[in-house]
């Protein structure tokens, strides 16, 4: 009890100053509680003082926000879901979807409009991800990958020069793709194995990558390989490598239980060499451009997660309490299906309050891997049980493979197991509590 | 020269059209809050025709301005207007529209836009044959009536020449009409006039940053009081299920049976 209280302390202390409205955490008391990010300063650096605004409901969004998923949701419900079916059955993205994501700039979310893109904030991208999750996983991830890591990527580590080169054609017409995992390398990413080479007037990249997402629709690629791997994971580096470059190729195509319209693929580095201005930051520092990126894009997998949950949920709540009767009533006014319709309706409120939360605190500059990854953790969860349950209250016509509702069943898998495993998740969680706790 | 067409086009924010209404608790009216609501669908139409002409670029476009007259929340139309290409924009604010019997009247209405189209000097107004939730399908008229302006109404396809002449199509029982006005005039939109586009994400930011001035009927000094007193609103009665028959034999016995052939 004693080391409970004293834990409690220095938000006690936060909470009695005069500056402090409540028990708000504001940046300042966060400063003195332990702070759980192996950067704090990086953090709090960016960390915008939030202590004198009146907080909101947490499903707050602000005007553009919902102007924006007003007009998301009518384009996916209107252009994306006649769609779903057919792409998923071919297993392939349709190339004029992809012309139309970036027609409607949901491919350069965050870019500033300088550069071409729409010069929006982090959670308008969360939003977005989200809804297009409600109609089609697959659509949604393409979008994600390319925004919440690709984008990011450069817009975080590029040099001036290469964003003004790059920026444009990501937000109008070039899809990108994250390159980290590889046949031996997944959950433990730093044991990566592609090499790159210092050459002449450049690099020099050999090795193959597996699992990556958008590697058919994308012209763009950011790739980690060990450019000293005598440094072990101090030696990864982050390069830019363009699908015309000579020796890349696509060795692979997955075919997947879930998420099959979105393209996975193992592609082959045969000595792929690339000029010196393609080098991503700086060198060696690869590791912890992935670490960050990667704590970012599980927001916005927590999102993809939220979206295929309630997307699953309002197909089938729309066909039990308005289509299906038995016995002479609705089968969606029976007790047990009701009760069972609200759970699963709170799970997912609860979860998109941690992916919300999360995507807040980011923006805020405030440390949020615990939140990102709990979100994550949650979120995939959450959308594995109740897109199962839907299919259940849809009896056959969940289970046949017409709608949504099996597919939002088979998408909801890869959310466990994409940008970090629940056990992963869970091992992030536990050793922030960790640090947190131990006197 | 074709004159530079300076554009109005009046949009409605209406219960959105995916949800089914109901009738409030005293049957005054139906019941608005806490239900989405978007823009009539029939104002997209008219201001997918406004951006569309300025970017055929003949004749050019001056301005277009998009008008809402409402309570607060139309400021949401507004902004998705302009991220559709409306150039600027004013919000009429009615503190307690929508709740029945503070809703303007499509007379009140027409009189506020005849007073902005004499204020902004505008030479052409495209409006929605009908915003889904009155069904009215009057303010056009009215407004041509005011103004004494040549009206199109129901558009299907719009054409304006060099010499500043209107044609409109409009479809009709059994085909098409077509019909031709000089500028000034007003055009009211049917639904195969176009396809209105998605505020696409850069347009949504710009649109941040476009005019939108606020103001109240006040300022216009019309007359716009009701003429019309709502008595009751009531749901339609539900729909009885239907026999069945049998055959085609059986269905036209009973097509006879109820003297509908």
């Amino acid at each position: 009890m004693s080391s409970f209280t004293k834990a409690l302390r220095p938000l006690a202390r936060a909470a009695s100053r005069p500056s402090s409205l409540g028990l708000r955490i504001t940046p300042e008391s966060h400063q003195c509680l332990r702070t759980l990010t192996t950067t704090p300063n990086l953090c709090q650096a960016h960390a915008l003082d939030i202590s004198s605004i009146p907080p909101t409901p947490i499903t707050h969004l602000s005007e553009t926000e919902s102007l924006m998923a007003d007009s998301i949701r009518k384009f996916a419900t209107e252009t994306i879901l006649p769609k779903v079916r057919a792409m998923d059955e071919a297993e392939s993205m349709d190339p004029a979807l992809v012309e139309q994501l970036f027609e409607q700039g949901l491919m350069g979310i965050e870019i500033p409009e300088e550069y071409g893109g729409a010069g929006m904030n982090f959670t308008a991208g969360i939003v977005g991800i989200e809804e297009l999750a409600r109609v089609d996983p697959s659509v949604s991830v393409l979008v994600d990958v390319h925004n919440t890591l690709v984008n990011t990527a450069i817009l975080k580590y590029g040099t001036e020069e290469s964003k003004r080169k790059w920026l444009p054609r990501l937000a109008t017409e070039t899809v990108g793709s994250f390159c980290l995992s590889e046949p031996a390398s997944g959950s433990d990413a730093f044991a990566l194995k592609t090499k790159a080479e210092k050459i002449a007037d450049g690099y020099k990249i050999s090795g193959s990558k597996m699992w990556i997402t958008n590697s058919v629709e994308a012209d763009f690629f950011i790739v980690f390989a060990n450019l000293d791997p005598s440094k072990g994971y101090k030696g990864i580096t982050a390069f830019v490598v363009e699908k015309s470059a000579k020796g890349f190729s696509i060795a692979k195509k997955e075919k997947k239980l879930g998420i099959r319209a979105s393209s996975t693929c193992v592609i082959n580095f045969d000595d792929v060499e690339i000029p010196k201005d393609q080098l991503l930051g700086d060198e060696g520092q690869g590791y912890k451009y992935a670490i960050g990126l990667l704590n970012e894009g599980r927001i916005g997998i927590a999102a993809q997660m939220t979206g295929l949950a309630l997307g699953a949920w309002e197909n089938a709540a729309g066909y039990v309490w308005n289509d299906r009767k038995q016995f002479n009533q609705l089968v969606g006014e029976f007790q047990g299906m009701q009760h069972q319709l609200a759970q699963a309706y709170t799970e997912i409120c609860a979860a998109r309050a941690l992916v919300y939360n999360a995507s807040r605190k980011k923006e805020a500059g405030l440390d949020f891997v615990r939140d990102a990854a709990m979100a994550k953790l949650y979120a995939s969860q959450v959308a594995g049980r109740v897109s199962g349950q839907a299919i259940e209250w849809m009896g056959g016509m969940g289970f046949v493979r017409e709608g949504i509702a099996e597919k939002m069943f088979r998408d909801s898998k890869i959310g466990a197991i994409y940008e970090g495993t629940s056990n992963i998740q869970l091992t992030t969680i536990a050793k922030l509590l960790q640090k947190e706790y131990t006197k | 020269m074709p004159t530079p067409l300076k554009i109005l086009v009046p949009v409605k924010r209406v219960i959105d059209y995916a949800v089914k209404p109901r009738v409030n608790k005293a049957r005054t009216a139906v019941e608005t809050s806490g239900v989405k609501h978007s823009m009539n669908p029939f104002d997209e139409l008219s201001i997918e025709a406004a951006v569309r002409m300025r970017e055929s670029k003949n004749p050019p476009v001056d301005d277009i301005l998009a008008l809402s007259a409402g309570p607060a929340k139309c400021v949401d139309v507004l902004r998705t207007a302009m991220a559709m290409g409306a150039d600027r924009s004013i919000h009429v604010e009615i503190p307690d529209a929508g709740q029945g019997q503070a809703e303007l009247e499509p007379l009140g209405v027409a009189k506020l836009l005849a007073k902005v189209v004499a204020d902004e000097g505008r030479n052409l107004v495209i409006l929605g044959k009908q915003s889904i939730d009155d069904d009215s399908s009057q303010t056009g008229q009215m407004l041509a009536g005011l103004l004494g302006w040549g009206q199109a109404t129901q558009a299907s396809k719009i054409e304006i020449d060099d010499s500043d002449r209107v044609t409109v199509t409009r479809e009709v029982d059994g085909g098409v009409e077509t019909v031709r006005f000089p500028l000034p005039g007003i055009i009211t939109t049917d639904l195969r006039l176009n396809e209105p586009r998605y505020a696409s994400l850069p347009n949504i930011m710009k649109a941040k940053k476009k005019k939108l001035e606020k103001k109240s009927l006040s300022d216009y000094g019309v007359d716009e009081r009701r003429r019309l007193k709502t008595v009751k609103v009531e749901e339609p009665p539900p729909r009885k299920g239907g026999g069945k028959v049998e055959d085609v034999d059986g269905l036209i016995a009973k097509l006879k049976e109820l003297g509908a052939i």
